[in-house]
C-alpha cells in the first residue's frame, strides 16, 4: 500500500484467561500498520505497548476491548474492560509491582514491567480506573511529519 | 553472523522456520519472564528461553527476533511450532543449558541487547 495512510478502526475482543490465543489481537494490530505503511520503529512501539496491554486483558481483567485507531497523524490503542479496576493506579504503573496469579506467573508473566512497558513506548497514556466498574487505557502515538 | 551459522556452531536442532535460517542475528538475550524481554528486546536478537507455550511466537514476531533457542532439551508442542512456522519464528532446540548457550554464543561474538 503506496501513497500515504488513511484512517481505519479496529475492534479485538479479548478473552480473560486465554492465554493460547493471547498475543493475537496485538499481532493482527502490527500487521494492519505494517501494511498501512507506518515507520517499522512506531510499528515495533505500538505492537509491543498493544501486547502489554492485551496481557493485562487477559492475566487480570474479565475480559475486554482491544482497538485501533488510525488517522494520519496518529494512532491510538484503546484497552477497555467491565472488571476488576485497578485500586491504586500509582501503585501499578511501577516496575516489578504485580498482582498476577501463579497460573500466569508460570508462564513467565507478571514481572509487573507491562504498565511500565506501555508508558515507555507511547507519547502519551491515560489510564482510568474504577473498582467494581473497569479500566480503560487510552494509548496515544504521533505520526511525526516526514 | 546468519541463524544457519549459528546451527552448525552449536549443533541445534531446527524446530521450525527451516525456511528462515539465512536471518541475521544482531544481539542477544536470555531471560523467561516475558514483559522483561518485550522491555529489552532488540529486532534480529537470539533469544534463549525455557519458555515453551504459545505466547512465544507472538513475543518473538512482535520483536522481530531472529531466532529463540530452548534449551536443555525441553520439548516444544507441536501447536506452537505449527503456529511458529506458520508466523515465520524460527525455534531451534539444544541439550545444553542456557547457560552454556549464552557463553557459547558469547565467544561467537553475538553481543547483549542494550539495557537501558
Ligand atoms: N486491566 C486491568 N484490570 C485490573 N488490574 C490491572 C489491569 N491492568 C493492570 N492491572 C494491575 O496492575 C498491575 C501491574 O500491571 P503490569 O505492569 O502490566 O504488570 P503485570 O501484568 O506483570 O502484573 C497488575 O499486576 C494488576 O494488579
Ligand atoms: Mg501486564
Amino acid at each position: 500500500m503506496t501513497g500515504g495512510y488513511y484512517s481505519i478502526e479496529q475492534v479485538f475482543h479479548v478473552k480473560a484467561g486465554d492465554f493460547a490465543s493471547a498475543g493475537e489481537a496485538s499481532s493482527q494490530i502490527k500487521k494492519i500498520l505494517k501494511q498501512l505503511g507506518i515507520d517499522s520503529t512506531l510499528v515495533r512501539r505500538v505492537s509491543i505497548a498493544a501486547y502489554e496491554a492485551e496481557m493485562n486483558l487477559v492475566i487480570h481483567s474479565v475480559g475486554g476491548e482491544l482497538k485501533l485507531k488510525v488517522t494520519p497523524q496518529s494512532i491510538v490503542v484503546t484497552a477497555e474492560d467491565k472488571g476488576p479496576g485497578i485500586p491504586d493506579i500509582d501503585l501499578a504503573m511501577q516496575e516489578g509491582y504485580s498482582t498476577a496469579p501463579e497460573i500466569a506467573r508460570e508462564l513467565g508473566f507478571g514481572a509487573g514491567m507491562g504498565l511500565p512497558n506501555i508508558k515507555r513506548c507511547a507519547d502519551r497514556l491515560n489510564i482510568q480506573s474504577k473498582v467494581g466498574e473497569g479500566t480503560l487505557l487510552e494509548i496515544y502515538f504521533d505520526i511525526k511529519a516526514r | 553472523m546468519k541463524v544457519s551459522q549459528i546451527i552448525e556452531a552449536l549443533s541445534l536442532k531446527v524446530l521450525a522456520g527451516e525456511s528462515f535460517l539465512d536471518r541475521e542475528v544482531c544481539s542477544g538475550y536470555c531471560c523467561d519472564l516475558l514483559s522483561r524481554v518485550m522491555a529489552r528486546g532488540e529486532k534480529g536478537m537470539v533469544w534463549i528461553t525455557v519458555q515453551t507455550h504459545m505466547n512465544i511466537v507472538a513475543v518473538a514476531t512482535l520483536i522481530e527476533m531472529a531466532c529463540i533457542i530452548i534449551p536443555e532439551g525441553i520439548e516444544v508442542e507441536r501447536k506452537v511450532l505449527d503456529k511458529a512456522e506458520e508466523e515465520g519464528v524460527i525455534i531451534l532446540s539444544s541439550d545444553l543449558t542456557a547457560f552454556e548457550l549464552a557463553g557459547k554464543l558469547y565467544q561467537m561474538g553475538i553481543v547483549p541487547v542494550k539495557v537501558r
